[in-house]
């Protein structure tokens, strides 16, 4: 797990995204896309706010080589994100065991948020 | 108001052979969209061909359709398939051949769409000024000169039901598009009109759902993964799609597996790209439109799809020969077993080094500790119990790919100790077919459409 030096901000607690959302990936060439999808539809806000695109760059930092974009689909209180540059090459290129992108959507779910004290989270 | 059911039946060549057999035998169906197609499997298919005229389609799809034919005439199910490949007339004729042995002469109508491959014409449409850049880099074909192995339009629906229309049981394409097998059933049966954009879009969305088989009713499903029922039997999913453009996402009484707003919207995201814009050769979906709701155990109603006009292009999908690659693993035991891997790692690549091999790229993981999350994973546990040492390698040339290939097992005597897993023997070279996406103008492509009677 990766751990964040930052304090959760006041009235925040840190925890794992996989504690507030599922995901899934896959591929579209040299590029990795990962829907993120809140597990309540009132994490979705908090999913919005806390996991930016500058975030996952950060949380990927030396995993891919491109920049990150991110997409919202309120209407399914999901993210989609598009990791450029993320499979070796993509495709039959890769050398990577992962070379179609399957597992970056846990990989993504080992990011530590900070989440309102108030907000129940199983 | 008016439903129809279309199952999906295969969400990939080489899928679970028993799914469309329980599609078609486990419960009411109108149609059995199967979808075989992939970058990579339309120039495998290429080179098949190029060897034996005869071949070139996914050929599992001959014994299904001879398996199955009798209950699909006997229930009046219809096929919309890609099983053609780059051979669609040849899988035709098999299937026609199959039909009359069972003794269904004259009771099957096989419809052939055709006209998605390009790999005869690219001289032509270059010369035209068509460059067919690479989508992705933006560089000119020219760069992968004599090289390309296959080149398909990816065709939309509107072939497919022009088959339908004219009689076609079976529908047996090329490169139509996942979505347009799904799609084209709804426009035929319903009468929607080419620019009625939201019931396309609609239509593409059940398209995106259906077409990776049992990857929304449960399969590769995150949320209570552990907890997901009769996994050895999952029901691949089946949509009620209903006139007004709102389908229902449901699978057969009796099977395992779990359809859930969550499993359903694990799969609408899956290879997604800008969720507002996606294009299809039919038109452009828009998935910020799309509402889910549970409608009962086991059926997820989707419905709000809004779509915009088509695109006046369509993507072509070529392939070209790269290079090489290899990839050789062995496995390191307790005590030291990361440590023993990424020593015997350095040995290797100093070995490499000193032969003066010349890669495109090294890659090593290390399975247990890092092969799927990298660094995220952290550091490993010092007492595990085993590591697998992955080593890949790429270049185009096919020697240096091949002597790496030498290299893997004198490890085990002359390496660090406690290795074994090496019981496969040397790593196989492989070449890499890679593939280069491009856009054609719609006014170039013209679809073909032929019925054979059985």
């Amino acid at each position: 797990m990766t751990k964040s030096r930052r304090k959760a901000p006041r009235g925040t607690r840190r925890m794992p995204l996989l504690r507030l959302a599922h995901a899934r990936s896959g591929d579209k060439g040299d590029t990795a896309n990962i829907g993120l999808i809140a597990l309540r539809p009132e994490y979705y806000p908090v999913l919005e706010r806390e996991v930016t695109a500058a975030r996952v760059t950060r949380h990927f930092r030396g995993i891919i080589k491109g920049k990150v974009e991110r997409f919202e689909l309120a209407n399914l209180n999901a993210l989609n994100f598009l990791l450029h540059g993320a499979l070796g090459g993509g495709g039959t290129l890769s050398l990577k065991t992962d070379a179609q992108g399957k597992v970056f959507s846990t990989a993504l779910l080992r990011m530590e948020i900070a989440v309102p004290r108030g907000l129940d989270v199983d | 108001m008016r439903t129809i059911r279309i199952a999906s039946g295969q969400g990939f060549w080489g899928d679970w052979l028993e799914a469309p057999i329980r599609q078609v035998r486990g419960g009411p169906i109108d149609y059995l969209m199967m979808d075989y197609l992939a970058e990579v499997t339309m120039s495998i298919m290429q080179k098949q061909r190029a060897r034996d005229p005869a071949v070139g389609y996914a050929k599992d799809f001959v014994p299904l359709m001879e398996r199955l034919l009798p209950d699909l005439v006997q229930r009046g199910i219809r096929v919309t398939s890609n099983a053609g490949g780059v051979n669609p007339c040849a899988c035709a004729e098999e299937v026609v051949e199959r039909a009359q042995g069972l003794g269904l002469g004259g009771k099957v109508r096989v419809g052939v769409v055709t006209g998605d491959d390009i790999l005869d014409r690219i001289g032509e449409l270059t010369a035209r000024g068509h460059r067919l850049a690479n989508l992705d880099t933006g560089e000119p074909l020219e760069a992968v000169g004599d090289r390309v192995q296959s080149a398909n339009v990816y065709l939309g629906a509107q072939p497919v039901v022009e088959a339908l229309e004219r009689g076609a049981q079976v529908v047996i394409t090329g490169r139509v598009t996942d979505t347009g097998l799904t799609l084209a059933p709804m426009m035929h049966e319903f009468g929607w009109a080419a620019d009625d954009w939201d019931r396309v879009a609609a239509g593409t969305v059940a398209g995106h759902i259906n077409e990776c088989g049992a990857q929304c009713t449960g399969g590769n499903c995150l949320v209570g993964w552990e907890h997901i029922p009769n996994m050895a039997d999952p029901g691949y999913p089946v949509v009620e799609a209903r006139e007004d453009g709102s389908f229902v996402v449901t699978k057969h009484e009796g099977t395992g597996g779990r359809v859930t707003v969550a499993s359903v919207t694990e799969q609408l995201l899956y290879e997604m790209g800008d969720p507002e814009t996606y294009i299809t050769p039919d038109g452009v979906a828009d998935f910020t439109t799309i509402r889910l709701k549970q409608d009962g155990k086991n059926r997820v109603l989707v419905s709000d799809v809004r779509g915009r006009p088509a695109t006046d292009s369509l993507k072509v999908s070529l392939s070209y020969l790269y290079g090489y690659k290899a990839v050789g693993t062995l496995v390191y035991a307790w005590p030291d077993a990361y440590k023993k891997a990424q020593k015997a790692d350095r040995i290797l690549r100093q070995r490499l080094d000193r032969l003066g091999l010349d890669f495109e790229e090294i890659l090593t993981e290390f399975v247990g500790v890092n092969a799927t999350h990298g660094r995220l994973a952290g550091e490993p546990d010092p007492d595990l119990a085993e590591v697998q040492l992955r080593i890949g390698v790429r270049a185009q040339e096919a020697a240096p790919v091949r002597r790496f290939t030498r290299e893997i097992a004198p490890l085990i005597l002359n390496g660090p100790p406690s290795v074994t897993g090496f019981a496969g023997g040397r790593p196989k070279v492989e070449e890499i077919v890679a593939y280069w996406p491009a856009l054609v103008p719609k006014s170039e492509i013209q679809a073909e459409v032929d019925i054979f009677e059985a």
